[in-house]
């Protein structure tokens, strides 16, 4: 009896489709990565308000000053308590003046937890106009609005 | 010289080593995957707060601010809301409140563009009620679902030297 030779045939699948939907999920993802959250953190759970939409144009170079419902403020990885604040914010100031801009046009954004005390934050405020900040922009998180 | 077989032939075809492509694919969108984090928008309220208040000659023509004095328990939570001698229940009366006072006209003439409120909050509240204080005084959603602006002129009366514990 003649014995049949082994054919030598690999299945192999098509992997177009497989790649087509792979790079266009890549796309998907790549295109919704916020870099620009940078100034988030974790750890401030900010009040909610049905006003607070985003800007129509973003600030130029703010100071963003995180204060924690303890009442420290998070600066460059490290925390410190409001009323030890003056010195950081000099320095912002004197940076903002070699650049040859006005202190009073700075902007400071200021992300206060929710729970934090309203006077630590008022304390915050008076520390950055001794140092002759002026615009302040009290962030918070966008609530959608309540039905009528 | 040897001439090799395949390449004479002419019929091999050339198939592309697609593992480590894909393998690559795969961990690029795994590490988008991971990194996807859904972002809250965020919004701010602006406030323009000089040091000494400047209530200087050239404001002598503006109207005086309204008052707003919210007091906390002893917990920080919101005891009360007093607009000059009006006392509120909630932020809703708040805002109708504001409303009755400056109505609903906008623009740089309108009375609402001219009113400044001073919020004066006991140190102990929760920051969370002066947001929510914010946002009743400086406008609504309406029923489309836009925002109408109300009094965007905030400042706030600097910290008692007794306040802090």
């Amino acid at each position: 009896m003649a014995k049949r030779k082994k054919l030598d045939i690999s299945a192999e699948g098509d992997m177009t489709p497989m790649i087509d939907m792979t790079f266009q999920l890549i796309a998907f993802f790549m295109v919704l990565l916020n870099f620009a959250e940078g100034d988030q953190d974790a750890r401030i759970k900010l009040p909610s308000s049905e006003l607070a939409k985003p800007p129509d144009a973003a600030l130029e170079a703010p100071l963003i000053l995180q204060l924690t419902e303890q009442g420290n403020v998070l600066v460059i990885g490290d925390s410190v308590p409001v009323a030890d604040m003056s010195r950081y914010l000099r320095t912002e100031a004197e940076l903002i003046k070699r650049q040859q801009k006005p202190v009073a046009e700075a902007s400071v954004i200021i992300r206060a937890d929710r729970g934090t005390k309203t006077g630590l934050v008022q304390e915050l405020i008076k520390k950055c106009q001794e140092q002759g900040f002026e615009k302040f922009a009290l962030r918070a998180r966008q609530e959608r609005s309540r039905s009528p | 010289m040897k001439i090799r077989k395949s390449a004479a032939s002419g019929n091999d075809k050339v198939e592309m080593q697609m593992t480590p492509m894909i393998d690559i694919v795969f961990q690029l969108l795994t590490f988008f995957v991971m990194s996807f984090k859904i972002a809250v928008q965020e919004g701010d309220f602006n406030v323009k707060m000089p040091l000494a208040a400047a209530s200087s000659a050239e404001t002598i023509e503006e109207l005086p601010p309204i008052k707003l004095r919210l007091t906390a328990n002893e917990k920080g939570q919101l005891s009360g809301i007093h607009m000059g001698e009006r006392s509120l229940p909630s932020f809703k009366e708040l805002n109708a409140a504001i409303i009755e006072l400056v109505g609903t006209d906008s623009g740089p003439s309108s009375l609402a563009a001219q009113t400044e409120v001073e919020i004066d909050a006991d140190y102990d509240l929760r920051y969370e009620n002066v947001v929510e204080a914010i946002t009743a005084i400086s406008g609504y959603v309406d029923k489309t679902g836009h925002i109408v602006k109300l009094i965007e002129k905030l400042k706030f009366v600097p910290p008692k030297p007794g306040d802090s514990p």
